[in-house]
């Protein structure tokens, strides 16, 4: 069950080792949270996927190719030592980007951004996206907006909320029935549509859940680079450019090493030496 | 025609040539005007920006017309501050060309917003924490400022002075003009250190990002410090090319070759605090972050090493050495050429500062980010040089801008009479 005295800290794994690349993760994401889209989606820098799903290889050629798919949503950075200071939240000039320090969800409020764009050229990323355009759906497709969430005007920037509108509804019901809510209660999009169920979502904080159970984040500062808090203790579980220290919500699992080392930048001999490291309890080598 | 505007005893050419060169520097005016409406009613579409993308041509323009605009504060900071009197015969023509570069760098940022109708927002629901809002705060008084050292210029036109009232308060407004000139050179030190901060403070960003003092990171005092330095030289540029189009001396050489002085032992300074930058980041910071000082001048088709060279070498030390030699700073042509790659190094911080920034990739399986800007934002970009020109050219004509006009053309203008 999910707390809700709690502090949450909501987060996500991904399985690349299971991701197909299908996609269903980014039409879910778009649907649920009525993303427009451009007429012409040629040029994907300017068309908005709150969830954009990369594909990398291992660089080697045929037979020892290795392709795997990377789902990245908004990571809900928790900035240097997890303060709540996301590298977009600390430079947002009218507070328009929020850090939630009972969620650890990094909001988007849409009608008090003025379009900026600071955020963008600060998260390493790419999860925020501007609005070039007027929002617009072919028609009849406007009767299947989902009332939950308010469509964003031109001019400012939106982004993945992990589906809040769940979680408010879910927190709503508990509140009502003086219960707590359940783990699958609050559950985004993406993670119900994956078919491969390489999506799991839940609260970091509690043991209970299968994201922490896979994840087991180490809630001390990691002795090697005290910027990072909330390193998995799972050698299989890795966060994109967690190097930086902006401490992201999102993990990723691989049983492939190539994968791990895709996930940050290391200079020649570092990756040797870290990839063994898992946190302030972990053993060396 | 305007002979009664026209400063006393001050020659100026036909009000009809006067006239057809403003209607072309117009015309290119309303082709920004246009533009900009364009993005107003049709939005950031216009633009070639993207996602990837978000700074763009326009951010770097209002970064690079912030710096070079420095020499208003600085000059003003000599003069009314330190008393380096002899800046009395340039702090006017800084005062218009900070004007010019401070009121274009706040109609840019009215264009680059998405929801300029918002643009209060920095303001109200201000965020302490960003850097921005620094830059949105000290931006907008020292244009305040700015605008109330301009208006003594303003008031000394020959009819406008001819008001007793008007004539009472430019004298008044000259007497206190220490007290602006002292908060120019606070805010400004605060709004060029914020625009440095800006990039600096992106932690998830290696090429931008840097270790500092406190809350402020190393970039918030090399940019206040590059625009003190570098600042005096775009003046100096200015008045150059104004001596050029107008075929007259206004500035003496003695304070000429002052300003170029104190700006090239600033550009020295600052040059050698870059070096030690560029070392610290390249060495300790980025690689501390997973990245080598390759990562960001290769496997790209404009971002090189030559850029970081040209900045720093050919931009920044040279220039430095040549205004602080006095042979070279005090010989005409080497002083201009110091001048002019002084301006291009600034510019090209900025750029740098602003546009690589976005183009470098950050995560490892991604790609360089290079950019092309669309008409609509070379035409935007291109406005405030086309303003600046119209009002350069409108307070020449019909202000004192240039107390040693007179006194530099007697003989040229008695020759003229006589032959």
């Amino acid at each position: 069950m999910i707390e809700n005295k709690k502090v949450h800290k909501f987060g996500m794994v991904v399985d690349l080792d299971k991701c197909t690349g299908c996609g269903a993760c980014m039409v879910s994401c778009m649907s649920e949270n009525n993303v427009p889209f451009k007429e012409d989606e040629s040029n994907k820098k300017d068309s908005i996927t709150w969830m954009r799903v990369y594909k990398l290889t291992n660089g080697k050629s045929f037979p020892e190719t290795e392709i795997v798919y990377l789902p990245r949503p908004c990571q809900h950075c928790g900035g240097i030592g997890d303060h709540g200071h996301s590298p977009c939240v600390s430079v947002c000039p009218a507070t328009a980007t929020d850090y939630g320090y009972d969620t650890g969800i990094v909001s988007q409020i849409y009608t008090r951004c003025f379009g900026c764009r600071y955020c963008m050229g600060a998260c390493p990323y790419h999860a925020r996206y501007f609005n070039w355009w007027d929002p617009k759906w072919p028609k009849g497709m406007e009767n299947y907006l989902s009332p939950n969430v308010s469509p964003r005007m031109r001019g400012v920037v939106e982004k993945c909320s992990f589906c809040y509108h769940r979680y408010q509804l879910a927190r709503e019901q508990a509140m009502i029935e003086d219960r707590e809510i359940e783990e699958m209660e609050y559950q985004t999009a993406c993670t119900t549509a994956c078919p491969a169920g390489a999506i799991v979502f839940g609260d970091l904080n509690n043991p209970a859940h299968k994201v922490h159970q896979i994840v087991k984040p180490d809630p001390h500062p990691d002795p090697m680079n005290h910027k990072v808090v909330g390193k998995s203790r799972n050698p299989k579980v890795f966060r994109l450019l967690e190097r930086l220290g902006t401490n992201p919500k999102v993990y990723y699992m691989s049983d492939r090493e190539w994968v791990r080392k895709a996930g940050d930048n290391y200079l020649k001999g570092e990756w040797e030496n870290v990839k063994t490291h898992h946190g302030a309890s972990s053993s060396h080598g | 025609m305007d002979d009664a505007l026209i400063p006393e005893g001050a020659k100026r050419c036909a009000f009809p040539i006067f006239m057809i060169g403003i209607v072309i520097v117009g015309a290119v005016l309303l082709w920004g005007v246009y533009a900009m409406f364009l993005c107003w009613f049709k939005g950031l579409n216009q633009t070639n920006m993207n996602d990837y993308y978000g700074f763009a041509l326009w951010i770097w323009a209002d970064l690079a017309v912030i710096a070079v605009g420095g020499g208003a504060f600085f000059t003003g900071l000599l003069k009314y501050i330190f008393k380096v009197d002899e800046l009395k015969n340039i702090i006017n023509f800084a005062v218009i060309i900070g004007f010019i570069c401070y009121s274009s760098a706040l109609l840019i940022l009215a264009i680059d917003i998405g929801q300029p109708l918002r643009g209060w927002f920095i303001f109200w629901h201000a965020n302490v924490h960003s850097m921005l809002t620094e830059v949105a705060y000290c931006l907008s008084c020292y244009f305040a400022v700015l605008t109330i050292e301009f208006i003594p210029n303003i008031l000394e036109n020959r009819q406008a002075n001819k008001v007793p009232f008007f004539h009472h308060l430019a004298h008044n407004m000259h007497e206190v003009m220490a007290v602006f000139a002292a908060t120019g050179a606070f805010l400004s030190f605060f709004h060029q250190g914020s625009l440095g901060g800006v990039a600096g403070v992106m932690f998830g960003r290696p090429f931008a990002y840097r270790e500092g003092l406190l809350i402020w990171p190393w970039t918030f005092f090399l940019f206040t410090w590059s625009a003190a330095a570098f600042g005096p030289c775009f003046t100096l540029l200015v008045t150059k090319i104004t001596e050029r189009i107008t075929g007259k001396k206004l500035v003496g050489d003695k304070t000429i070759n002052l300003l170029a002085k104190i700006s090239g032992w600033m550009i020295t300074t600052y040059i050698i605090a870059k070096i030690i930058d560029t070392i610290y980041w390249a060495f300790v910071t980025a690689p501390s972050m997973g990245f080598k000082l390759s990562h960001f001048y290769s496997n790209n088709g404009l971002y090189g090493y030559w850029m970081l060279i040209t900045e720093v070498i050919l931009c920044g030390v040279v220039p430095g050495l040549l205004l602080i030699n006095k042979s070279t700073r005090e010989n005409p042509t080497t002083r201009t050429i110091a001048i002019i790659l002084g301006v291009i190094g600034v510019c090209l911080n900025r750029w740098v500062m602003v546009l690589q920034i976005m183009a470098v990739p950050v995560m490892s399986f991604d790609t360089w980010a290079l950019y092309i800007p669309s008409w609509q934002e070379v035409a935007t970009t291109i406005l405030p040089v086309a303003y600046g020109i119209i009002l350069i050219a409108v307070a020449y004509r019909y202000l004192p801008v240039f107390p040693q006009e007179l006194e530099l053309n007697e003989s040229a203008d008695a020759a003229a009479q006589n032959g």
